[in-house]
C-alpha cells in the first residue's frame, strides 16, 4: 500500500493504482486535488509543477512510487493557516490570470524559487520560470507579481 | 459518390455555423432598435428570496409556449448580494468580470458585494451562449445595461412608493437607493421583495447612463475568479469529477479521414484498468465525430497507457495526403501567373503601373499554426434517463445542443450542457468535435465517462490556421502616394468551389491598403486538413502581409512610414467607401488616432543606435482600430532582443482597464510567439508537430515589456480578444527592416534563421 504526504495530511492511494502512475494522475483523479493541470504529458509545460520536498517537479512525469514517504505540496496546500502566500495574494493584485489554467503551476514554480532566492533579480526569475509556459501570455503580469511578492515593488520592473 | 467526394463534401459543410458567427462579427454592434423589440417582461421572485430581472425574447422562444421568465441576468438577495448571471463561455478573455461590471454599472450596485456566476446553457433564456470574434462585448452591450438599468429602475420605484415620494426625487448608489429631502435610505435588499412586485419598466423608459456618469466602468478590477485560481479550486473542464464517472480515450487516424480497419482489442481489454474498448465509425465529420477507437478505463492515466499500446489498422483510401512541401512548390508556380478575372477590379492597375514612379513586387507567405488551448481537449458525457448531460469547455454552447441533440436523436431540450471555465480558447473551441466525441462514448457507457485527449491528440487533430501564399505588386505614383495594389492569394479549398475557413481575403483589408487602383484574385489549392479560425481569423496572417508591404511601398516611395499610412487611411477611393451603418466598421479618424498616438508613444524619428529599429503596424480588425509598435535590436547571428511592444487601441470605453491591458498584452505577445516561431507542417497527411517541445510557444524569458494605451471614445464597445494580434507581426517585421535593412517575407520567421 502506497502512502503519501500531500499538503501535511497522510493520504493513502488505492492497491490497484498502478505505481508508474505520473503523481499528476494520482492527485487528480484518485486524490480529488485538480490543482496541479495537465498540459503536455512531457515535462515540457509546467502547468503540472508541484513540491516534492520543497522542490519544484514536473508532476506529470514522475512515478508517484517514486515520493512515497517524501512530503509533497500542491497549489491547494500553499496557503498557510488559512492565509494566502505572499505569491498567490500578488497574483490575485496584479490581475495575473487570463484563462487562469497555467498558473497553479507557475506559482508553484515561482514558490520554489522564492525559497531558493528570496530576492530574484529578473534574471533570475526568467532562469527559473522559462519552463513554465503560459499560452495566453501574461507574462509581464507574472514577472510583476513575483517581484511585489518578493518585496521589491511590482511595477516598471526592469528586465535583467 | 465516391469515397473521396463524399469526404469532401462532408468536410466543407463541417463549419457553417463557424461561418455564420463570422459573418456575425462583421456586422456588430448589432443595428440601434434590435433590442427596442425586446421588453421587459416581468419581475418575479424566485423561491422567496429576491428580486430577478428578465426579458422576453422575441419570435419561436415564445410562441413555442417557452417559459414565462425568460434572460434572467440579475438576482438580489435580501442580505443585499447581488448576484449576476454570466451567460457567455468564460476562456481567458475576462468576459465574466467584464459582463458583471457592465450591469453593475447601470445598476449602481455595490461592486463589493457583486458575486458573478456562470448561467446554465439554455438558449431559450439566454439565447445564443458562446464566445468567438471578439463579439461577447458588442453582442452584450445593450442587452445587459437594460438589464441593470431596469433592475435600478424597479428598486427605486419599490422605495418610492414605501416612502410615498416621487420616484424622480430618488437616487441609487452603492447599492442603497436614497431621497435626499427625507434623508431616507434603503438597500437594494430590503427593497428586493417589493420590487419584485410592482410591473417591469418599459425598455422605452430606461435612461442609460453616459459615459462621463460611470462609476465602475473603465477602472481597474481583478477577475471574479481570480481567487480559485490561485487556489486551485476545480473551474475547468478537465476538473470535473462526477461520481461513479469513467475516463476514455480516444484515437484517431493521423491522416484525417483514415477509417478503422481493426485494432489489437484483445490484448488492450486486458491491460490494467482498462474497462472496455470499440471502434466508433463517426459521422464522418471533423467537427463531429470521425472514426477512431474508444477505451474506456478506470482512470486517466490507465486510458492513456492503454492507448500508448493500441495498434489501430487505418484504411488510408480516403484519408488526406496534404503535403506542405508539396503545397509550397505548387504555390509558387501558381504565382506567376495573374488570375484572367480577378474578383475585384477598381480603377485601372495596367495604367498605374504602366505610369508608376516606383512598382514594388514580393512573395509573402506563412504556415499553419495549431490553437494549442494550453487545457486539451476533455467532456465529460453522461447518458442517463433519456438524457445527454454534458460537462464541456466550449466556446460554443448553444451549437453544441443542436450537433449532440442531432446525433443522439433526442430533442434539444434533453441535451444538457453544463460550460465550465476554459483553459484558453482561441477559436479552437468554437468547434465541439470533443464533446460529440464523448456523447458518442458516453451513448455506450453505462456511467458518466470523462473524455480525455492526450496533447498529442490536440496538436494531430486541430482546426488549424490554414498556411497562405500571396503574390504581391505595387505602385506609388509621383507624389509618392499609393497609386495601386494587385494581389494574388494562392490559399486552399477543400470542395472545389470555397476557400477553407479562416483561409479567404479578410473583410477589412480594403481600408488598410485603400488605393485607387485594385486588384485581388484567388487561387486554390486542394486541402483535407481541417482548418478554422484561429485569433483574429484571417487578419492574423493577412496583416502580416499587408502592413508589412505598405512598408516597402512607403521604403519605395521614399516617404516617412507613419506618414504614407496616415494618407492611405484618409484617401477617399469611392469604390471603397464605408457605407454608414452599424458602429463597428472602419472609421478613417479613429484609425488615424491609434496610428499617431502609437508612433508618438514609441518615439518614432527618435535616432537609434545601429543594429535597432523601430517598426510600426495597424489594423482594423473585428471592430477594433489598433497600432502596434515594435522597438528591437538584431546581433549578427539574427538573434532578436524586443526592447519594448507599444500597443494602441480604440474599441470605445474600456470596461475592465485591468482586463483589456491583460488582452492587449497578451495579443501582442501571442502575435510575436507566433511570428517567430510556430509553424504546423504536414506530410502524407500527418501533422509533423506532437508536443510543446516542437512547437516551440514563447516563453517568460523572451517576453518584451507591452506598454498598452487606450484612446477612449463614445463608440459602442468591441471586443479585445482579438484585434492586439493582428498588425504585431508586421511591427516586427518592419523593425527588422529598420535594423538590418532585410526584409521578412515569411512566417514564423525562424525558418529565415532568426531567433528569438
Amino acid at each position: 500500500m502506497l502512502r503519501l504526504l500531500v499538503n501535511g495530511t497522510e493520504r493513502v492511494v488505492a492497491d490497484d493504482v498502478d505505481p508508474e502512475t505520473p503523481l499528476l494522475w494520482v492527485l487528480r483523479d484518485h486524490l480529488g486535488l485538480v490543482g496541479a493541470k495537465y498540459g503536455c504529458g512531457i515535462g515540457a509545460c509546467g502547468a503540472c509543477t508541484v513540491h516534492v520536498d520543497g522542490k519544484a517537479v514536473r508532476s506529470c512525469t514522475l512515478p508517484v512510487s517514486q515520493v512515497a514517504s517524501k512530503k509533497v505540496t500542491t497549489i491547494e496546500g500553499l496557503a498557510e493557516n488559512g492565509k494566502l502566500h505572499p505569491l498567490q495574494q500578488a497574483w490575485i493584485d496584479a490581475d495575473v490570470p487570463q484563462c487562469g489554467y497555467c498558473q497553479a503551476g507557475q506559482i508553484m514554480n515561482a514558490a520554489a524559487l522564492l525559497n531558493e532566492k528570496p530576492k530574484p533579480t529578473e534574471a533570475d526569475i526568467h532562469m527559473a520560470m522559462t519552463g513554465n509556459m503560459c499560452r495566453c501570455a501574461c507574462y509581464t503580469r507574472i514577472r510583476s507579481a513575483i517581484m511585489t511578492a518578493s518585496n521589491q515593488g511590482g511595477s516598471n520592473v526592469r528586465r535583467g | 459518390m465516391s469515397a473521396a467526394a463524399d469526404m469532401m463534401s462532408k468536410f466543407s459543410q463541417s463549419d457553417a455555423y463557424v461561418a455564420a458567427l463570422i459573418r456575425d462579427a462583421e456586422t456588430l454592434p448589432m443595428p440601434a432598435g434590435t433590442m427596442g423589440r425586446r421588453g421587459f417582461l416581468k419581475l418575479t421572485t424566485v423561491g422567496g428570496v429576491g428580486l430577478v430581472l428578465a426579458f422576453h425574447l422575441p419570435g419561436k422562444a415564445m410562441a413555442a409556449g417557452a417559459p414565462k421568465v425568460l434572460n434572467a441576468f440579475v438576482r438580489v438577495s435580501p442580505d443585499n448580494v447581488v448576484t449576476i448571471y454570466s451567460k457567455g463561455p468564460e476562456i481567458g478573455q475576462g468576459i465574466k468580470t467584464a459582463f458583471g461590471l457592465i450591469i453593475a454599472e447601470e445598476m449602481d450596485a455595490d461592486w463589493k458585494t457583486v458575486v458573478v456566476e456562470q448561467a446554465r446553457v439554455n438558449p431559450k433564456v439566454y439565447g445564443y451562449q458562446g464566445a468567438g470574434g471578439s463579439t461577447s462585448i458588442p453582442r452584450g452591450w445593450d442587452q445587459l445595461r437594460q438589464a441593470g438599468a431596469g433592475a435600478k429602475a424597479m428598486l427605486i420605484a419599490a422605495a418610492a412608493k414605501q416612502w410615498n415620494v416621487p420616484a424622480s426625487e430618488c437616487t441609487a448608489q452603492d447599492s442603497l437607493v436614497h431621497h435626499k429631502a427625507s434623508g431616507k435610505s434603503a438597500t437594494y435588499g430590503a427593497l428586493a421583495e417589493a420590487a419584485a412586485k410592482l410591473p417591469a419598466p418599459d425598455v422605452a423608459s430606461l435612461k442609460l447612463k453616459t459615459r462621463s456618469e460611470y462609476r465602475l466602468l473603465g477602472k481597474r478590477y481583478t477577475g471574479v475568479d481570480n481567487m480559485k485560481v490561485v487556489t486551485g479550486q476545480p473551474l475547468f473542464g478537465i476538473d470535473v469529477q462526477v461520481p461513479g464517472m469513467v475516463y476514455a480515450s480516444y484515437t484517431k487516424c493521423p491522416a484525417v479521414g483514415g477509417k478503422v480497419a481493426g485494432f489489437n482489442a484483445d490484448e488492450i481489454k486486458k491491460m490494467p484498468g482498462v474497462i472496455d474498448a470499440f471502434a466508433l465509425e463517426g459521422t464522418g465529420k471533423p467537427v463531429e465525430v470521425m472514426p477512431g477507437v474508444a477505451i474506456i478505463a478506470n482512470s486517466t492515466w490507465a486510458a492513456f497507457k492503454a492507448k500508448n499500446a493500441l495498434k489501430v489498422q487505418w484504411d488510408e483510401s480516403a484519408a488526406s495526403k496534404d503535403s506542405t512541401t508539396a503545397h509550397e512548390a505548387k504555390a509558387k508556380e501558381i504565382a506567376a501567373s495573374f488570375p484572367a478575372n480577378p474578383a475585384v477590379n477598381v480603377g485601372n492597375v495596367d495604367a498605374a503601373f504602366a505610369n508608376a514612379a516606383k512598382t514594388v513586387e514580393a512573395y509573402y507567405d506563412y504556415g499553419f499554426v495549431s490553437h494549442s488551448p494550453l487545457e486539451p481537449m476533455n467532456t465529460t458525457a453522461y447518458w442517463h434517463d433519456g438524457v445527454m448531460e454534458i460537462w464541456s469547455p466550449t466556446q460554443q454552447a448553444t451549437p453544441g445542443l443542436a450537433l449532440v441533440s442531432n446525433m443522439v436523436g433526442v430533442p434539444e431540450d434533453n441535451v444538457i450542457i453544463h460550460q465550465t471555465r476554459c483553459g484558453g480558447g482561441f477559436g479552437r473551441r468554437l468547434m465541439n468535435d470533443y464533446m460529440m466525441e464523448a456523447a458518442a462514448i458516453a451513448l455506450k457507457v453505462k456511467a458518466p465517462v470523462k473524455l480525455q485527449w492526450k496533447r498529442e491528440d490536440d496538436f494531430a487533430h486541430d482546426f488549424y490556421r490554414p498556411g497562405g501564399f500571396h503574390q504581391l505588386k505595387g505602385a506609388v505614383d509621383k507624389d509618392g502616394r499609393l497609386d495601386a495594389w494587385q494581389e494574388h492569394f494562392i490559399t486552399y479549398t477543400t470542395d472545389g468551389k470555397t476557400e477553407v475557413s479562416g483561409g479567404n481575403y479578410s473583410a477589412n483589408l480594403p481600408y488598410t491598403t485603400k488605393a485607387p487602383n485594385v486588384r485581388r484574385a484567388t487561387s486554390m489549392m486542394p486541402l483535407l486538413t481541417p482548418t478554422g479560425p484561429w485569433r483574429g481569423p484571417r487578419d492574423n496572417a493577412q496583416v502580416f502581409v499587408n502592413q508589412s508591404f505598405m512598408h516597402e511601398l512607403a521604403v519605395a516611395a521614399n516617404r516617412d512610414h507613419v506618414e504614407f499610412l496616415l494618407d492611405v487611411v484618409a484617401r477617399d477611393v469611392p469604390d471603397l467607401r464605408v457605407k454608414p451603418g452599424p458602429n463597428a466598421t472602419f472609421n478613417p479618424q479613429r484609425a488615424a488616432g491609434v496610428i499617431k498616438l502609437c508612433a508618438e508613444k514609441a518615439g518614432w524619428g527618435k535616432k537609434r543606435p545601429k543594429g535597432t529599429g523601430l517598426g510600426l503596424a495597424w489594423a482594423f480588425s473585428y471592430g477594433g482600430h489598433v497600432a502596434e509598435a515594435v522597438e528591437l535590436s538584431v546581433d549578427d547571428k539574427k538573434k532578436i532582443t524586443v526592447h519594448k511592444i507599444v500597443v494602441v487601441s480604440d474599441v470605445g470605453p474600456v470596461i475592465n482597464l485591468s482586463g483589456a491591458e491583460n488582452q492587449a498584452q497578451g495579443g501582442a505577445i501571442d502575435g510575436l510567439s507566433t511570428a517567430m516561431g510556430l509553424d504546423i507542417s504536414m506530410e502524407d497527411g500527418r501533422i509533423q508537430q506532437a508536443n510543446f517541445n516542437n512547437y516551440p510557444v514563447l516563453r517568460i524569458r523572451s517576453a518584451p515589456p507591452v506598454e498598452v494605451h487606450f484612446i477612449q471614445s463614445d463608440f459602442p464597445p468591441t471586443g479585445l480578444g482579438e484585434p492586439a494580434v493582428p498588425p504585431l507581426a508586421a511591427a516586427l517585421g518592419n523593425a527588422i527592416f529598420a535594423a538590418t535593412g532585410e526584409r521578412v517575407r515569411t512566417m514564423p520567421l525562424k525558418k529565415l534563421g532568426y531567433s528569438i
